[in-house]
C-alpha cells in the first residue's frame, strides 16, 4: 500500500515546493457566481486553490492513516481530547514571536497535546474518576485555557489580525507555502513511520498482551503513536479547525472499519476516504466563499461513513438486514424439510412423497401455507411437486436428515451432558439445529458414543443414512422399536 | 508577551467587581453559578453511568437543533429553543445507540462521529444563514457570559428577579435540584446497580432518556452563555472535584454546588484580571480547584497516595481499581 502512497506523497511534495508562492495567503476572492468559482477551482488557476487542495489531501492522508490506529485501539475519543488540548499550545506558539510561525505553533501544540494525553492517563490512574470523565475534563479545561489565551491575544493591538480565530473552524484557503511544507513533512514522517513499524503497530493494536510477551515496547509504541497523532492534528488545525479535527481522525477510519477486516486495507481505505473528504471540503468551501472548510470536510467524511454504514457489503445495515432475512428464509425452508421428514417417519417411510394435506396437518397450517412452503422448496431445488405431493430431491433429503439428526443429537447432548430434563430441550434444539456444522456434529456423535436414539426414543439418522440417501431403512428401523 | 498579562491591580480585580460594578459582575457570577451548578448536578449522574462524553456529544449536537428551531419559528423564544435542543439531543442519543448496536463501530467512535457531524451541520447552517441567525460561530464555541446583564430585568410584583437568561438558568437549576430530590433513590440505585433498579420496578430505559432530556435542557440553557465546549467542563469538573472528597452521592451533590460557587466567583476575578473570556476563566478556575483537590484530598489526593505508598503496612487499595488509560486496549 504504502509504497504507492509514499510515491504519491513525494510527487505532492515536489508540487508543493515548486508552486508559486507570490500569491500565498490570498483570501480576497473576487466575488463571483458559483459556476465561475467551480471553473476556477477545477483549473487550479489560483495558488490559494492549489494550496488548499494540496493541504486537504495531505491532512486527509495523515489523519486517515493515523486515525485507523486509534479506531482499532478503541481510543477514538483520545483524538477528540488531543485536538482540543492543542489550542493553548497554538496560542503559546503564536506568542513566541507574535506571528503565525508554523514551526513554533507546531512545537507548542505538540507539547500541549502530549501534556493533555499525559494528564488524562495520570488522572484516570491516580483517582477514582473513569477514563471518559478524565478525557472530558482535560479536553474542556485545555480548551478553556486556550480560549482565555486567544481572547487575550485578540485584545492586543497586533493580535486582532492574528488569524488565530481561523484555528477554531479552519480555512483551507488561508494555508501558506510554509504551512504546506510543514504538512508535507509531517505526513511523510507519518507514512514512513507507519510503513516501517507496521508489524509492531498491528501486533500491539490487536493483542497488547502478546506483543508485550514477545518483547515489543508497547508503551513506547503508544507514545510514538500519540506523538505522530498530535503532529498530524496540529497540521490539520489550520484547515479543519480545533473543534472538528477529531472527526477527520475518527470518521474516515470508522467508515473503512465497516468495509474491511484487514488492517492494511483499513489503513489505505481510511487514508483514501480522508483525502476524498478533504478535497470535497476544500472544493465546497471555495465555491461558497463564506463557508468554513472544517465543517464541510467533516460532512463529507460523514457522508462516506453513512454510505458505508448503510451499504457496506458485510457490516452495512442493509447487508446485515438482508443476511438476516436470508437466514430466516433458510430456517423456514429447513423447518419445512423437517416437517416432511416427520410425516414420512410417521408412516415409517413407506410412502415416497408427502401430500400437502399431510404437511399442512403436521405444521398446523392451512393448505395454502403448505403449498407456499412447498413451492419455496421447489424453487431452491430441495423438493419436487407433482400433483399435490412433495418429493425430496437428493439434496433435500440429505438436508432434512441432517436437520433432524442435529435436533435429536442436541437434545440427547443436553439431557446427558448438561442434565437438562428431556421435556426442556426441544426449544433449544429448534434453534441450534440450523447452525450446527459437520465438525461439531462429528464431535457430538463421538461424545455421545454414536447413540442411535434421542431422549424421546426416536431414531437419530446416522451419517450413512443421510449421505447414502437411505433415510428409509435407518429411520424405519428406529421408529419401529 | 508581557503586555498580555495586565498588572495585578488589587482594587480593580478583587474589590471593584463586588462593590461599584456589582450590578454587572454580580449577575455574571450568579449566572456562572446557576450554569455550573445545574450542569454539575446532572454531570454527577453522567459520570456515575460512565457517560461523561455523552455530555460532550449532546452539547455539540444541540447546535443544529437550535438553528433549525430558530429558522422555523424565526424567534429566539425559550420554548422553540428547548424543543429544538430536545429533538437534537434525542436524535444524538438514538443515532449513537444505533451506530454502536447495528455495526461493530465502538461506542466512543460512534459518539465522535455523531456529534462532529451534527456540529458541522450546525456550523454550516449558522454560516449559511448568518444574516438571520443571531449566533456567531465563535460564540457557539465558548459563549459570552458577559452579555447576560444587558438583557432586560424581570420584575415580579416589584421584586427584581434578574436578567432573563439568569432567571431561566436559575429555573433550570431549581428544576434539576427538585427532580433529583424527588427521584433521588431511583437515580441512586439505577446508577450503581441497574439490575437491582429493574427488580425494584424502575424502568432503566426511562431513566436513561430522562437523564438525556435533562442533559439537553441544561446544555441548551447554558449554550448561550458558555458555548458548546466549555459546557463539558461545567458538566464534569464540579462532580469530578467533589468525588475526590466524598463517596456519598448526597455529599457529592452539595460539594459540586460549592465548587460551582467558588469557581464562578474565582472565574470572574480571573477574567477581570486577565481581561479574557469570563466563561473560559470560570472553567480555568474550576480546573485549578480540581488540581488543588487532586493534590491534597485526604483520601484520593496525590500527597495522600504518596504517603500511603511510603507506609507499606497499608496497601493502597486505590491504585488497583482503575485501569491505566494509556494501555492499548
Amino acid at each position: 500500500m504504502s509504497r504507492t502512497a509514499s510515491r504519491a506523497l513525494l510527487i505532492l511534495l515536489v508540487a508543493a515546493a515548486t508552486s508559486p508562492v507570490e500569491a500565498a495567503g490570498v483570501r480576497e476572492f473576487v466575488s463571483s457566481d458559483w459556476s465561475t468559482q467551480i471553473v476556477r477551482f477545477l483549473t487550479l488557476q489560483d495558488a490559494s486553490v492549489r494550496f488548499a487542495l494540496i493541504g486537504s489531501v495531505l491532512l486527509g492522508l495523515s489523519c486517515g492513516l493515523l486515525g485507523s490506529f486509534i479506531v482499532v485501539r478503541k481510543m477514538a475519543l483520545m483524538g477528540d481530547a488531543l485536538s482540543h488540548a492543542v489550542l493553548p499550545g497554538v496560542a503559546i506558539g503564536f506568542l513566541w514571536n507574535m506571528t503565525k510561525d508554523p514551526l513554533a505553533i507546531l512545537i507548542g501544540a505538540t507539547i500541549a497535546g502530549l501534556l493533555g494525553t499525559f494528564l488524562v492517563s495520570a488522572i484516570s490512574r491516580t483517582t477514582r474518576l473513569k477514563e471518559d470523565a478524565a478525557l472530558g475534563l482535560v479536553l474542556a479545561t485545555f480548551f478553556a485555557i486556550g480560549i482565555c489565551l486567544v481572547t487575550m491575544i485578540q485584545r492586543l493591538p497586533t493580535g486582532n489580525k492574528s488569524g488565530l480565530d481561523k484555528f477554531l473552524f479552519g480555512q483551507a484557503a488561508a494555508l501558506s507555502a510554509e504551512d504546506i511544507t510543514l504538512m508535507a513533512l509531517v505526513t511523510t514522517i507519518a507514512v514512513v513511520m507507519v510503513v516501517a513499524f507496521y508489524k509492531e503497530l498491528l501486533a500491539s493494536s490487536f493483542d497488547p498482551g502478546f506483543s508485550r510477551s514477545i518483547g515489543l515496547p508497547t508503551r513506547w509504541i503508544h507514545h510514538g503513536l500519540m506523538l505522530l497523532l498530535t503532529a498530524s492534528v496540529v497540521i490539520a488545525l489550520q484547515a479543519v479547525g480545533v473543534v472538528l479535527v477529531s472527526a477527520m481522525l475518527i470518521t474516515p477510519a470508522s467508515a473503512a472499519y465497516l468495509l474491511t477486516d484487514r488492517l492494511h486495507r483499513l489503513v489505505v481505505m481510511a487514508a483514501a476516504f480522508g483525502v476524498g473528504a478533504g478535497m470535497a471540503g476544500a472544493f465546497l468551501s471555495f465555491v461558497g466563499p463564506s463557508l468554513p472548510t472544517g465543517p464541510l470536510m467533516v460532512i463529507g467524511a460523514s457522508a462516506l461513513f453513512s454510505a458505508a454504514f448503510l451499504f457496506g457489503p458485510r457490516h452495512g445495515v442493509v447487508a446485515r438486514w438482508m443476511l438476516r432475512r436470508r437466514g430466516a428464509a433458510r430456517t423456514q425452508r429447513e423447518n419445512t424439510l423437517k416437517s416432511m421428514f416427520h410425516v414420512m417417519e410417521a408412516t415409517q417411510f413407506r410412502t415416497e412423497g408427502v401430500t400437502l394435506h399431510d404437511l399442512a396437518i403436521r405444521r398446523r397450517e392451512t393448505i395454502d401455507d403448505a403449498q407456499r412452503l412447498g413451492r419455496d422448496l421447489v424453487r431452491h431445488g430441495l423438493a419436487t411437486l407433482s400433483g399435490d405431493a412433495l418429493y425430496f430431491t437428493p439434496p433435500g433429503r440429505k438436508r432434512a436428515g441432517e436437520i433432524v439428526r442435529n435436533h435429536r443429537l442436541w437434545e440427547l447432548y443436553l439431557t446427558q451432558s448438561a442434565n437438562i430434563a428431556a421435556d426442556h430441550v426441544h426449544e433449544d434444539a429448534e434453534k441450534i439445529e440450523h447452525i450446527l456444522g459437520e465438525s461439531v456434529v462429528r464431535d457430538l456423535e463421538r461424545r455421545l458414543g454414536y447413540a442411535t436414539f434421542d431422549p424421546h426414543g426416536r431414531a437419530i439418522p446416522s451419517a450413512r443414512a443421510i449421505h447414502g440417501g437411505d433415510a428409509r431403512r435407518e429411520g424405519g428401523n428406529g421408529t419401529g422399536k | 508577551m508581557n503586555a498580555m498579562i495586565p498588572a495585578f491591580d488589587a482594587h480593580a480585580v478583587l474589590v471593584a467587581p463586588w462593590t461599584e460594578n456589582l450590578s454587572l459582575f454580580g449577575w455574571i457570577a450568579a449566572m456562572g453559578f446557576a450554569v455550573t451548578g445545574a450542569c454539575g448536578l446532572v454531570g454527577n449522574y453522567l459520570m456515575l453511568r460512565r457517560m461523561a462524553l455523552m455530555g460532550d456529544a449532546v452539547s455539540h449536537s444541540v447546535l443544529p437543533g437550535l438553528v433549525a428551531a430558530f429558522l422555523v419559528t424565526s424567534s429566539r423564544g425559550t420554548l422553540p429553543m428547548f424543543a429544538g435542543a430536545l429533538a437534537a439531543g434525542g436524535f444524538t442519543t438514538i443515532a449513537i445507540e444505533s451506530i454502536h448496536k447495528l455495526t461493530r463501530v465502538k461506542q466512543d467512535a460512534a459518539i465522535g462521529i455523531t456529534f462532529s457531524t451534527l456540529f458541522a451541520i450546525g456550523v454550516v447552517m449558522t454560516s449559511l444563514y448568518a444574516g438571520q441567525v443571531d449566533l456567531d460561530a465563535d460564540c457557539v464555541l465558548y459563549g459570552e457570559i458577559a452579555f447576560v446583564p444587558l438583557e432586560p430585568m424581570i420584575n415580579l410584583g416589584g421584586l427584581v428577579l434578574g436578567p432573563v437568561p439568569f432567571v431561566r438558568m436559575a429555573a433550570v437549576l431549581l428544576m434539576v435540584g427538585l427532580l433529583i430530590a424527588a427521584f433521588y433513590k431511583e437515580l441512586l440505585v439505577s446508577a450503581f446497580d441497574p439490575g437491582l433498579a429493574r427488580s425494584l420496578g424502575t424502568n432503566p430505559t426511562l431513566m436513561h432518556y430522562g437523564l438525556m432530556a435533562a442533559l439537553s435542557v441544561v446544555v441548551v440553557s447554558a449554550f448561550e452563555s458558555v458555548g458548546a465546549i466549555l459546557v463539558v467542563a461545567m458538566l464534569i469538573l464540579p462532580g469530578a472535584t467533589a468525588s475526590l472528597l466524598s463517596t456519598r452521592l448526597s455529599r457529592v451533590h452539595l460539594l459540586s454546588l460549592v465548587h460551582a460557587a467558588i469557581s464562578s466567583w474565582l472565574g470572574v476575578t480571573l477574567g477581570v484580571w486577565l481581561d479574557c473570556s469570563i466563561a473560559a476563566a470560570m472553567v480555568v478556575a474550576g480546573a485549578l480547584l480540581f488540581a488543588l483537590i487532586w493534590i491534597v484530598s485526604p483520601n484520593e489526593g496525590l500527597v495522600a497516595r504518596w504517603r500511603r505508598r511510603r507506609t507499606p503496612a497499608l496497601p493502597s487499595a486505590m491504585s488497583s481499581n482503575s485501569s491505566p488509560v494509556s494501555e492499548l486496549k
